[in-house]
């Protein structure tokens, strides 16, 4: 690179040798490479997931139970009908449980807890639980609700393994979303006489809302995608349930059922459920990139 | 609100002060929200105490180190010594280690330094959509088509390199240790990626261009300004990678073999601590069942240290950087921030 001197003594002495130049073009390229090379994977998983997948994609995919049976050809072995109807479910108990906790956890920390040892400590144990894998939350609530209970696998039982995970995503989420909220904001409402709860639920939510649905819908989405913790909770099942007490299908399960078979039919529905899956996930985060760009804060 | 300024006459509080029953929900609702938090503290404690309850048969039976250590996973005969597990997880996050960083190093120095402003979000996006893929699908994804494909290459190093132990010799399988690894790689890079880019971004423009005005390259820029300033944040997000590799279940599973024996070479079948959780849990009965719980306990425990370890080494880059905000509550808060969306 020149200095841009106007002398042309000045910019001999000043001028990148030849060796420096070469080693900075041969770097930059690596580098270069090496970010190209990171996209391969997923160029090559986009495509094939969509080969495959769209090949086993038909009109009765989406609506008939698969049906147990693998050593036919595919028009006998069924869709994937119970396994998304299962995942959603089990996705939305989990919100439903892991959502005003983690929100309830975020604003602890942000309005009560602050600098506390009690805040800290809650703060490291949260991300304790972002590291612990997912495996373990579903050996977790094996040995509390079905060891503890002496009952059986059960829907809901793996909305509450999903829960676990999601939960330290929400509450690091919101506090940093939280934290971005303007003091000003704060103190001008308890100036004007408002109480604390009021202060939160009537200015500190509403402005957050936005970017706090981005971070749950990404929690959201991971969960979607999680096959470990479903199965020794939820289990699998064949038929459609709308009970989530009882034995529930899910898409990741039944991927991961459908890879170890020897059928080829088989293994193509797995091909189909993940192109399903995948596009569902990706709506997940698509909604909340586009939530997230109409947010004030941030 | 106004109405709590208005005091009935004669009560013996002063005119702004608010009544007892007007002050009750801000009393609930940090008690509720206290205990939420509390909560959490003891539910980890909880956890972990019965997961050590149940793997107490598994440990009375072979002892803690020989449960660790003895090398023998054999169901039939009721031996069960976690090492080949062990080693498993090991070897197959350290080969994802020794691949996926740098190429995630990589990618965030050419996302935070190098790259034209109008590619850089849509490349980050691209990168973050690694992250989007479910584990099971990069399982199903790997073992359909990477392994196959990738099989005569294989073949082909270890014929070369028979010489090195532990590398070249033997026959390579469809399922082995190599592949899993390079697919947890390809896993971890959007983590390791984003951790590093949130730690690049706080590097003080002064310094990288002090080090332009001295005369020095990009490159240069990027080696003497970027990357030592970078070096702890850069080590916490790769042992955050680690954690994750460490604790990979379902692709892991999958790709690995599921052979309880420790692999003769890097491109032989083997087993991981995760993976023999998914795969025996569910015929599992009596001692078996304790064992794969006493796995399930030495995986939390390793994934406990890798990430402690590794939010210390993020905690003191973000500290590295500057004062911290006046309203910010960590030093890594930003950085925290970044690993959940990564995470997701």
């Amino acid at each position: 690179m020149s200095v841009g001197a106007t002398s042309t003594g000045l910019s001999e002495r000043f001028a990148v040798s030849a060796g420096r130049r070469r080693r900075d073009r041969i770097a930059r390229g690596a580098i270069l490479a090496a970010t190209l090379l990171a996209l391969v994977p997923l160029a090559l998983i986009v495509y094939y997931l969509l080969k495959k997948g769209l090949g086993s994609w038909s009109g009765s995919f989406f609506t008939t139970d698969p049906t147990g049976n693998t050593f036919f050809k595919s028009s006998s072995i069924g869709g994937i009908k119970s396994a998304i109807l299962g995942t959603l479910e089990i996705v939305a108990l989990a919100s439903a449980i892991s959502i005003p906790i983690g929100i309830g956890v975020a604003i602890w920390l942000v309005e009560y807890g602050r600098e506390s040892w009690f805040a800290h400590s809650v703060r490291f144990f949260v991300d304790v639980l972002t590291g612990v894998p997912s495996i373990v939350f579903g050996l977790f609530v094996y040995i509390v609700l079905i060891v503890g209970t002496g009952s059986t696998y059960a829907g809901y039982k793996g909305s509450i393994a999903l829960g676990l995970l999601m939960l330290p995503i929400v509450i690091r989420s919101g506090e940093v979303i939280l934290l971005l909220v303007p003091n000003g904001l704060r103190e001008s409402a308890l100036a004007l006489g408002a109480p604390r709860w009021k202060v939160i639920f009537r200015i500190v939510l509403p402005t957050a809302l936005p970017g706090m649905v981005t971070g749950v819908l990404l929690a959201v989405a991971r969960a979607a995608g999680e096959t470990a913790p479903l199965l020794f909770t939820a289990a699998a099942t064949l038929k459609t349930n709308f009970n989530l007490g009882e034995f529930m299908n899910s898409l990741p399960v039944q991927i991961y059922k459908d890879v170890t078979s020897p059928t080829q039919s088989v293994v193509n529905r797995a091909w189909g459920a993940a192109l399903t899956l995948v596009l569902l996930i990706l709506l997940l985060n698509l909604i909340a990139r586009l939530v997230s760009r109409r947010s004030r804060l941030a | 609100m106004e109405a709590a300024t208005v005091a009935a006459p004669g009560a013996d509080r002063s005119t702004l002060q608010r009544s007892a029953l007007e002050r009750l929900p801000d009393r609930a609702l940090k008690i509720v929200l206290t205990t939420l938090a509390g909560l959490i503290l003891a539910l980890i404690v909880y956890f972990f105490i019965r997961l050590v309850g149940q793997a107490k048969p598994a440990f009375a039976k072979e002892g803690v180190f020989g449960f660790t250590f003895s090398n023998e996973w054999n169901v039939s005969a009721n031996r069960f010594g976690a090492l080949p597990l062990v080693v498993g997880t090991l070897i197959t996050s350290t080969i994802a280690l020794i691949i996926g960083v740098p190429v995630a190093v990589a990618t965030a120095i050419y996302l935070t330094e190098l790259c034209p402003r109008r590619a850089r979000a849509p490349l980050t996006v691209l990168i973050e959509l690694l992250a989007a893929v479910p584990s099971v699908v990069y399982g199903l994804w790997g073992i359909f088509f990477l392994a196959p494909k990738l099989q005569g290459a294989e073949q082909w190093v270890a014929d070369r390199l028979s010489f090195i132990p532990f590398i070249g010799g033997g026959l390579v399988t469809i399922p082995n240790y190599f592949i899993t690894g390079l697919v947890l790689a390809v896993m971890i890079l959007p983590i390791v990626s984003a951790i590093s880019r949130e730690v690049m971004t706080t590097v003080p423009t002064d310094h990288k261009e002090a080090a332009l005005a001295l005369g020095a390259t990009r490159w240069e820029m990027i080696r003497i300004a970027v990357l030592p300033y970078c070096r702890s944040g850069i080590v916490g997000g790769a042992m955050l990678g680690l954690g994750r590799a460490i604790g990979e279940t379902i692709a892991v599973t999958i790709l690995i073999g599921d052979a309880p024996q420790l692999g003769h070479h890097v491109f032989g079948q083997g087993y991981s601590l995760a993976a023999v959780i998914a795969n025996e849990f569910g015929e599992a009965t009596g001692i078996h069942r304790s064992a794969l719980f006493a796995a399930g306990l030495v995986l939390f425990v390793l994934t406990l240290l890798v990430n402690i370890l590794a939010r210390v080494f993020v905690m003191r880059a973000g500290r590295a950087s500057g004062p911290p905000r006046a309203e910010d509550h960590g030093p890594s808060a930003g950085i925290l921030a970044a690993d959940t969306a990564a995470g997701a």
